[in-house]
């Protein structure tokens, strides 16, 4: 075994890599970038959509960028192999696209300064890593308009998949925005404590739609809820991915995950070298977070309402989290016509007033 | 027609052999799935084999393989002496999270204080986690009988659903923004089981995997326990004659077991992964069944059989980012390489004749 | 009939629904286990199972198709495992988990390009009067028809098992394969068969996820219930009435805690999902203690090697 020390290694591959652009035309190498997934690419869910983000940010550039992926990363040791996996192997941006790698990302980070680190939904921040995510409350605030507008029973379901501020957060925005045009509606939650289980998923829609909802609102993966809502005649939302095979319904709209333009800009920026470290929180305005095509099965008062809720979020006109709004316990949260701080919403763990249910301890 | 006879002792030679004979069929038998998928099959298993041990980047591949090889070997051989004696710990996933609980609660109720004797704190609670949840299975058999395979395999469901309260509720880090998941014991010196030498992955789970593999090779040779599990295993009957417990040879062979697994987990907590989550497990005490099968229950074969599975993982990986492999075609191709190995672990312990001829030998 | 918000009446339907392909999976292992036969690669037989009716489904437009395909698949997958361990005399426990792995990676390739892909409906039975039976017509009378192939397949197993000369022979290889050998029946043969049943089962299972339940394919979908139909086969005991019991008891925990949820109930989801191995603990402890292994219905031959010495 060779008795070289990690760090010698690598400054030295970066000092003839260096050496090596510097001779060479650097237009004839493709620029190598890297991900690494927690799950499988054909989950047809978030690591799915960030894989089809990837295939298209590749085309885009058309040969000028070689991408290589690993999927099926366990968080923890082995995404830190994974990363320097990448990173030695020429890689001069690296997107790790789940939480759960942030300390594994910071590690690597130390140990290729030259590499540029993107990862998604954490709030760690190196010089050369940057972190990313959606304001998918953002299109919950949309959805959640119209799920008050649709239902008849005053019962909206929604099945989460953790008890984690990313989606506490969308049930709050879908509960303001949904008794906003509707006073009488109640949410009913449902934790399935997993991302994608789709005979679990479908369990949680049938308790909530024999539990009297009518509107069903989904933060895990699968299509299972959709089929669910389909056979009891219901109307849903797609999630991470716009779900059409259900359209016109139970599938009325859909909140996707739009991460190609992201990916684009971002590569081009590591290859022009004006990529800079920062906290990249997008929303429907900056294109991250896209509505799905709401169909006909939405009388078009309710279409219409929605459209215009989604164009004053994305001119930053409206902002879902905005005052008079309570705490579910009764305290004041937030005070007329005062927006919450990306901080509060970063780590938001707790239900707005009018929620009945409390969040698993 | 062929049959097969038992050989009175497995085959020194066939037991040196097959494994090399089933990883080249292997790397046929992949060659020709990789094929199918539209990959250069021979880049592909150089990319696997060759590529950890001899590639350019193997300055860090090679210490990668210890961290990798190092739980699984050192939960296999825990397990190999139970399997020698006849006893079934499948559980040893579930020992594996309750050490890794065990010490990390142990580390995190000083932080963030500063002592030499958290670390060795934290070693025992990790054992001792590990053991009290294999001696569950152990006491229920020794009481009542209780079939010790399937008490042991219950336990590690129970285990992961603790390790998921656990990871949200009393052992979540309070400075987490809400996410399930402990503190990072890597960023808490006193706890951290960081490289004894550093970027070689030697970190002390590796050294105990070692310290592990002569221990069992010493007790299984030189020690009457030893002894008296290996005559278990094979004449359990004649055993119960010679006057071994099976109360005591079933409290020590799981304990050991769980102990071990425990420790894997400990060590796993504190240095390579850091924190416990929810998805902290990530197959090991499974992974390390087959090890020990592989390793053919011998503590030098459980050491290559450990460093085999790491390499495939390993190259797995290089083979996935150089040519697109995706992570199933390893998956698959790693359960290949299983069912070859265990299918020629046949000629060790068989001779395979035509009938013609053993009957001329039985009527001589 | 509602208690604490629950309406009972819907709770039983809904998880005869949710237990079918744990009970399908769990009903062929038990099988496999009565000769004898330990083989802990479920998972990988039932998500072979998944994607192969799926894919046939798909292409033929014909869900009964797609469960004939899925129990060819998890046919195939078991040969594999009895090749290994009846011809070959590799060891079960470790085969098995080979197994999983092999299936989890293979069904993964298979599938690739039918994410987001919609199978053709199985619609429910129409019973007719039988649906109008106030409370047992809603339980029992409005389901699709793999819950009564399922249904059907626990009773034909406790028939044959019980009354059949085939069934006799089972229980006796799985009990002492050397006087089986003795008495001439054929250990490795009737094994393998077991084996080939608990793979068309579990492929069954396998499928009602992908076809019925769910229904679309995405990678690893069966999510573990490979291992549950595992803990039922013991909870049960070795009885395929107790399989019933054991895998509407299962499956009814996930369905019961996801309903207390929707009623609003606060409840400890994880202390509540290791209910049910806590319990299954439990009843082999029970059982050992008070009757000895022969009443456990355990057989005695379970995960040793078969091997004719003369």
């Amino acid at each position: 075994m060779k008795r070289r020390t990690f760090l010698a290694q690598s400054a030295a591959a970066g000092t003839v890599l260096a050496s090596g652009l510097a001779t060479r035309a650097m237009a004839a190498d493709p620029f190598k970038v890297g991900y690494i997934y927690v799950g499988a690419v054909g989950d047809g869910g978030w690591n799915y959509q960030h894989d089809q983000a990837r295939l298209a940010m590749e085309k885009h550039f058309d040969g000028k960028v070689k991408t290589s992926i690993i999927e099926n990363v366990p968080e923890g040791a082995d995404a830190e192999r994974a990363l320097t996996q990448l990173a030695l192997a020429g890689n001069k941006l690296i997107y790790a696209t789940s939480f759960g790698f942030m300390d594994a990302v910071i590690a690597t980070a130390k140990k290729f300064p030259q590499v540029k680190f993107e990862h998604a939904t954490g709030y760690k921040l190196a010089p050369n890593v940057s972190t990313y995510s959606a304001r998918f409350y953002q299109g919950r605030y949309v959805i959640g308009t119209i799920a008050g507008r649709m239902t008849k029973t005053n019962k909206i379901g929604y099945i989460g998949a953790f008890p984690i501020p990313e989606v506490i957060r969308g049930i709050n925005a879908a509960y303001i925005a949904a008794k906003k045009v509707n006073p009488d509606v109640e949410m009913k939650i449902v934790w399935a404590y997993t991302w994608g289980d789709p005979g679990k998923e479908a369990d949680a829609a049938q308790a909530l739609i024999d539990a009297g909802v009518d509107v069903l609102m989904q933060h895990t993966d699968s299509t299972a809820p959709m089929a669910k809502a389909k056979a009891a005649g219901i109307v849903a939302f797609g999630q991470a991915s716009d779900m059409a095979q259900y359209k016109p319904t139970p599938r009325i709209s859909a909140i996707i995950d739009n991460w190609t333009p992201y990916y684009i800009d971002r590569t081009k920026a590591a290859m022009d070298g004006s990529w800079k470290s920062e906290a990249v929180w997008y929303g429907i305005g900056e294109g991250m977070v896209k509505i799905g095509e709401i169909t006909d099965a939405v009388p078009a008062d309710v279409k219409a309402e929605a459209l215009k809720i989604k164009d004053e979020i994305a001119k930053g006109t409206l902002k879902p989290f905005t005052g008079p709004l309570n705490k579910q316990d009764g305290s004041v949260w937030l005070k007329d016509g005062e927006s919450a701080d990306d901080g509060t919403l970063a780590g938001m763990n707790f239900y707005v007033e009018g929620i009945k249910s409390d969040i698993p301890k | 027609m062929l049959r097969l006879e038992k050989r009175p002792m497995p085959s020194r030679f066939w037991t040196a052999v097959t494994p090399v004979l089933a990883v080249i069929l292997t790397m046929v038998a992949g060659g020709i799935l990789f094929a199918l998928l539209g990959k250069p099959p021979v880049e592909a298993i150089r990319v696997i084999f060759w590529d950890p041990l001899f590639g350019a980047n193997n300055f860090y591949t090679l210490p990668q393989m210890l961290v990798k090889a190092g739980p699984l070997i050192l939960i296999a051989i825990g397990l190999s002496l139970g399997f020698r004696a006849g006893i079934w710990n499948i559980g040893a996933e579930g020992q594996y999270i309750m050490g890794a609980i065990c010490g990390a609660a142990v580390a995190l109720a000083f932080y963030p204080a500063e002592h030499w004797y958290i670390f060795p704190l934290m070693v025992i609670a990790g054992a001792l986690g590990g053991w009290i949840w294999a001696m569950i299975p152990a006491v229920l058999k020794i009481k009542f009988g209780t079939n010790e395979i399937l008490v042991s395999l219950m336990l590690v469901y129970v285990a992961e659903n603790i390790l998921s309260w656990v990871s949200f509720g009393p052992l979540r880090n309070p400075q987490g923004y809400g996410f399930p998941g402990s503190r990072n014991l890597q960023q808490y010196p006193s706890a951290h089981n960081a490289d004894l030498i550093p970027n070689t992955g030697l970190h002390w789970g590796v050294v105990a995997a070692f310290l592990a593999v002569i221990g069992a090779y010493v007790l299984l040779n030189r020690h009457i326990l030893g002894y008296q599990i290996r005559v278990a295993g094979q004449a359990p009957r004649a055993a119960r004659f010679a006057g071994v417990s099976p109360s005591r040879l079933f409290a020590f062979c799981l304990g050991t077991s769980g102990a071990l697994a425990g420790l894997a987990g400990l060590f796993e907590v504190a240095g390579p992964s850091g924190q416990l989550s929810p998805d902290f497990n990530v197959g090991y005490g499974f992974t390390a069944i087959i090890v020990a099968f592989l390793g053919r229950l011998h503590p030098v074969g459980i050491l290559l059989a450990g460093f085999l599975m790491a390499l495939t993982y390993i190259g797995g990986e290089l083979a996935q980012l150089s040519l697109n492999l995706p992570s199933a075609a390893i998956q698959a191709f790693q359960g290949m390489l299983l069912f070859f190995l265990l299918a020629f672990d046949l000629l060790s312990n068989y001779r395979v004749r035509w009938k013609e001829h053993a009957a001329k030998e039985i009527a001589k | 009939m509602m208690i604490g918000g629950i309406d009972i009446v819907v709770l039983i339907a809904t998880l005869m629904v949710a237990s079918t392909p744990i009970l399908l999976a769990a009903t062929g292992e038990l099988v496999a286990e009565k000769s004898g036969v330990l083989n802990l690669g479920v998972e990988g037989m039932m998500i072979m199972g998944a994607i192969c009716g799926f894919i046939a489904a798909v292409h033929t437009d014909s869900p009964a198709l797609g469960f004939l395909a899925a129990a060819a698949g998890g046919i195939a997958m078991s040969l594999i495992f009895a090749l290994l361990t009846q011809l070959l005399l590799s060891n079960q426990v470790a085969t098995g988990l080979a197994l999983t792995l092999f299936g989890l990676g293979l069904s993964s390739l298979v599938g690739q390009g039918y994410n987001g892909v919609k199978p053709p409906p199985s619609p429910d039975v129409n019973l007719g009067p039988l649906e109008q039976i106030p409370v047992i017509g809603d339980i029992l009378f409005r389901h699709d028809w793999m819950v009564y192939v399922s249904l059907g397949l626990v009773a034909a197993t406790w028939a044959v098992l019980r009354y059949t000369r085939a069934g006799l022979i089972l229980r006796a290889v799985g009990e002492n394969h050397d006087a089986a050998h003795a008495l001439g029946y054929r250990v490795r043969l009737v094994r393998t068969l077991a084996l080939a049943y608990g793979g068309a089962c579990a492929g069954l299972g396998g499928a009602y996820i992908s076809l019925v339940r769910v229904p679309q394919w995405s990678d690893g979908m069966t999510a573990g219930s490979g291992w549950i139909a595992l803990a039922i086969v013991v909870f049960a005991s070795w009885r395929p009435w107790r399989v019933l019991l054991g895998a509407y008891i299962f499956g009814g925990v996930t369905v019961l805690q996801l309903r207390l949820q929707a009623a609003g109930i606060a409840i400890p989801v994880q202390l509540l999902s290791m209910a049910p191995y806590l319990v299954t603990i439990l009843v082999l402890v029970i059982m050992s203690a008070r009757r000895g292994r022969a009443a456990m219905g355990a057989p005695a031959s379970l995960g040793r090697i078969f091997h004719a010495s003369s």
